[in-house]
């Protein structure tokens, strides 16, 4: 197990090279960069920029250079010194822009991910338990419309709700008293308080499809023999249903979370602009924008980690959880 | 019909119905036999002959819904300790009760045609063996259920038991597989261990090591086994007795030699000649004409009439034939023998 963990690890690495490269010629494929926009923008305002100048400028920026050598210098900068690059757009390393707002884009996006499992977990196992039952029909009812609402449509009812009816700005992070305040327990339960918000807009999407493929799963492995074969062993309904059928039918939601995360960071780029949540999702819409491609890059190496990690822990769980997974693969 | 004191199982004009999408299908029409302690009740019949929604109807376990018990009792006469029998009606308990439950892999067991999928995939075969025993004693510790289900493994021929009960079922050959289920079934040491067609996913010669296993823990434990195939050769092989059943209704019902040489009802007589011989004339085998009548239809008279050689319009079509005893001890429910009665 020790050694396929390690061997999986070892593997990321190319993985994630490869990944920067593309994500990197991909940033650079439309016409233009960010120095000749922004010398565009200075003289369109009426500032006299001589040509020398916006050599020099161009220089400072390294845009003089070709993309391999620009790329060649952007990853060596990554890999031996931790260093993103510089965002133009923001007069910062790239590196201190992501770390203001990865924590809470992960905190949303993990707490999202729990919540929507919450939910989806017991409806999924009841709807399938008790099919074409009234609950059963509420609970498809519910999760086709959790499919099938957009995100930002249902942030923007209600935060309008959330204010027209209790008065509660849901927009932010924090209310406006709490904005320069250092950190105390009362603006600890204000951020919370803004979070319940994206948290349920986030969820409910994949407690949609979670909903929906629980289910599914269910219902097919209640029909299997080992079900009938368990009952005539005299185990009653609950020990039985926990014990054998759920525990299978929870491997594929398990082993999916890793497309469910970028799945829901990228739920969350619509909802978090429309609920101005500061984190990563508006960062990367903006920066794409403005061509800031370092941060851009960065951005989109992180969230590609992150998949990549994420399919790792299913792989592992499900390594954990299935034995002709775990024996099929190793003893050979 | 036989005598009553060693009936374990009373099964009295069972009937039960699924409800399907389609229609309603009447698996069975009054069904009734006995089955005798450690005694080898075969069950004959093809696809759909409501063979094995009895033995689900004896375990409690029909799928509601869409199946549902419309009428009859299925009596389990139960030993108790102090000698008294406890008499219990499976047809009245809640299917997923404490009592049946309590009945249920402790009294009556079962074994499955399926070894590949009776067992859960992600868990040891010692841990589904096991389980029977915690359910049933819970007063036995985990060790000691383990000694059990050891024990049982290696009395039902499964090698190294010690170490196969940490093995996953995938890890197991059919044959060893259907060993486990049989050690399965019998770990609690039932008083009837019902085998729905056990052996026809395995090969011959497993088959042949199964039915001998088979026989030799009844002699050991002295259980009784309702043998459900639609193999005639093997149900001849195992059981005392033989009941023949055609769309839900018993058809023919005898000791196992006297069915075999005087076979009376037209269908078993047409099973019969189905069977290839190894010895004797070289014939073409004779299969039975017509087909089996859609699970939907509803027959008023006698449900093989379509298909019967012998079959006497005008009273075969009209009535349900009754069942009666033709000879000593062999009933047959067919109007041929209601006259010379």
């Amino acid at each position: 197990m020790l050694v396929y963990i390690l061997r999986r690890l070892l593997m990321l690495i190319p993985i994630l090279l490869l990944v920067s490269f593309i994500a990197f010629f991909v940033i650079e494929l439309p016409p233009g960069d960010w120095v000749s926009t922004y010398i565009t923008q200075l003289r369109t305002s009426g500032i006299e920029l001589s040509d020398q100048e916006a050599q020099r400028l161009t220089t400072l920026y390294g845009f003089d250079q070709p993309t391999y050598v620009r790329y060649f210098k952007w990853i060596t900068g990554i890999v031996t010194r931790g260093d993103f690059g510089w965002s133009f757009q923001w007069g910062k390393p790239v590196s201190e822009v992501i770390a203001e707002r990865l924590p809470i884009t992960l905190a949303i996006s993990l707490m999202a991910l729990v919540f929507s499992w919450l939910i989806a977990i017991p409806i999924g196992i009841y709807s399938a338990t008790h099919q074409y039952s009234l609950v059963d029909y509420l609970a498809t009812f519910i999760g086709f419309i959790g499919l099938a609402t957009p995100g930002f449509l249902l942030a923007m009812i209600l935060a309008w709700a959330a204010n027209q009816y209790l008065g509660f700005s849901a927009l932010g992070l924090y209310s406006k008293e709490f904005l320069d305040k250092p950190w105390s327990l009362a603006k600890a339960i204000d951020m919370l308080k803004h979070m319940i918000l994206p948290l349920v807009i986030i969820g409910m999407a994949s407690a949609g499809s979670t909903i929906r493929v629980l289910r599914g799963n269910l219902l097919d492995e209640l029909k299997k023999q080992y079900v009938v074969t368990a009952r005539a062993k005299g185990l009653s309904e609950m020990q039985l249903l926990f014990k054998y059928p759920v525990r299978l039918a929870l491997n594929p939601v398990f082993s999916t979370i890793g497309w469910l995360l970028p799945a829901i960071f990228a739920g969350e780029v619509l909802i978090s602009i429309v609920l101005s949540v500061p984190s990563i999702g508006p960062l990367l819409l903006r920066s794409t924008l403005a061509q800031d491609m370092y941060l851009t890059g960065s951005i989109v190496l992180i969230l590609s980690a992150l998949t990549i990690v994420g399919s790792l822990i299913s792989d592992i769980y499900l390594a954990w959880a299935d034995p002709r997974i775990r024996y099929g693969g190793l003893s050979k | 019909m036989q005598n009553t004191n060693n009936v374990l199982v009373d099964v009295q004009d069972l009937k039960v119905q699924f409800n399907l999408h389609e229609g309603t299908v009447h698996a069975l029409e009054g069904v009734s036999f006995q089955i005798q302690q450690g005694k080898t009740l075969g069950v004959i019949g093809e696809s759909g002959s409501g063979k094995s929604v009895t033995a689900q109807a004896i375990m409690g376990i029909i799928p509601s819904p869409p199946g549902k018990v419309t009428g009859g009792r299925v009596l389990l006469n139960l030993p108790e300790n102090d000698a008294s029998v406890r008499v219990v009606n499976v047809t009245e308990l809640p299917p997923s009760g404490s009592e049946i439950r309590s009945i249920r892999g402790k009294e009556i067991s079962m074994i499955f045609q399926e070894p590949m999928t009776s067992f859960s995939p992600v868990h040891t075969i010692g841990n589904q063996i096991m389980e029977a025993v915690r359910i049933h004693y819970p007063d036995v510790s985990k060790q000691e259920a383990r000694d059990r289900t050891i024990e049982m493994m290696r009395r039902v021929g499964i090698p190294r038991p010690e170490e196969r009960v940490d093995a996953y079922p995938f890890q197991f050959s059919g044959g060893m597989r259907q060993r486990a289920m049989i050690a399965m079934a019998l770990v609690c040491h039932p008083r009837l261990v019902i085998a729905d067609e056990p052996t026809t996913a395995l090969d011959v010669t497993i088959e042949a090591q199964i039915l001998e296993l088979l026989k030799d823990l009844q002699a050991e434990f002295g259980m009784s086994i309702m043998y459900i195939s639609h193999d005639l050769t093997v149900v001849g092989g195992v059981a005392d007795e033989v009941m023949v059943m055609y769309l839900g209704l018993v058809m023919e019902q005898a000791a196992t030699d006297e069915l075999f040489d005087n076979p009376l009802h037209p269908y078993t007589e047409a099973l019969w000649r189905s069977i290839p011989t190894i010895d004797g004339e070289m014939d073409r085998l004779t299969p039975i004409r017509g087909v089996l009548p859609s699970p939907f239809a509803v027959h008023k008279g006698c449900p093989f009439y379509s298909r019967c050689e012998k079959r006497i319009q005008g009273v075969c079509d009209q009535s349900r034939p009754p069942m009666i005893e033709a000879r000593p001890k062999h009933w047959v429910r067919c109007f041929l023998y209601t006259e010379s009665k």
